[in-house]
């Protein structure tokens, strides 16, 4: 099974992630909620990492790698655009966002809901996120 | 993502058909910017081939929502899949917007 893909930091890519994912944790007989909640949890880092880390230059890169040990999946994501500060996170709250009519600042809620563990790190000359959820 | 409009009197259906993430939702805020959207007495969101929502397609509904109840304007989910709707109930929005199971709900409302 296919475990890596790179692909240029393009919105229109972000479907591509998805199906990657998708398609190895259907090879895996995970159920399709399961299966969504973590290609979700992806597609939110992706998005980060495409839109806002790399401001969608498609010169750049982003490097995807899979990975399941005893039922731990992980991903791995690393792109050399500006890095994530965690620290950053606040919880969002859904009545005032909706009353403010803001469209963005959930995304890293629902990975943080979803995934068991997520880690940011910087090197030298790239940055890492790995996402790790158990399976069932 | 296809989305279709089917306008009647008072309401405006939209079947939206595909995957909503940060590259296609763009296409669903400019059908729920435009203003004669505003002048239905309710908007229904037909979400049965509604495949996938990332918080992109959220913020874009989170965004219109205010603006569609300060005008009068009932914004309605139904027909929407298990997976989408766990989206909705992982951020607690199930219990902010209105989502029903079927279209006869949505249009008795």
């Amino acid at each position: 099974m296919k475990n890596a893909i790179r692909i240029s930091c393009e919105r229109s890519n972000l479907k591509v992630v998805r199906d990657f994912v998708s398609g190895y944790l259907v090879g895996l007989g995970q159920n399709e909620l399961r299966i969504n909640q973590i290609v979700l949890a992806v597609d939110e880092i992706v998005a980060n990492i495409v839109i806002h880390a790399n401001a969608e230059d498609a010169s750049k890169h982003l490097d995807v790698r899979l990975k399941v040990a005893d039922g731990l999946f992980e991903i791995e994501l690393r792109d050399q655009g500006s890095a994530y500060s965690p620290a950053s996170y606040q919880e969002p709250n859904m009545p005032e966002y909706i009353q403010q009519g803001r469209k963005g600042g959930m995304g890293m809620a629902l990975v943080n809901r979803l995934m068991d563990r997520v880690e940011f790190s910087q090197h030298k000359s790239y940055n890492i996120c790995r996402l790790y959820k158990q399976l069932s | 993502m296809k989305i279709t409009q089917t306008p009647s009197d008072t309401t405006l259906t939209l079947v939206l058909d595909g995957e909503l993430d940060a590259s296609s939702s763009v296409l669903l805020d400019t059908e729920l910017s435009n203003p004669t959207v505003l002048q239905y007495q309710k908007v229904l969101i037909d979400c049965q081939r509604l495949n996938y929502i990332s918080s992109a397609g959220l913020g874009v509904f989170i965004s219109h929502l205010q603006r569609f109840q300060d005008a009068g304007v009932k914004l309605v989910f139904f027909n929407m899949q298990e997976k989408v709707h766990n989206v909705f109930e992982i951020l607690g929005l199930d219990s902010l917007m209105t989502i029903v199971p079927s279209q006869t709900e949505a249009a008795a409302l």
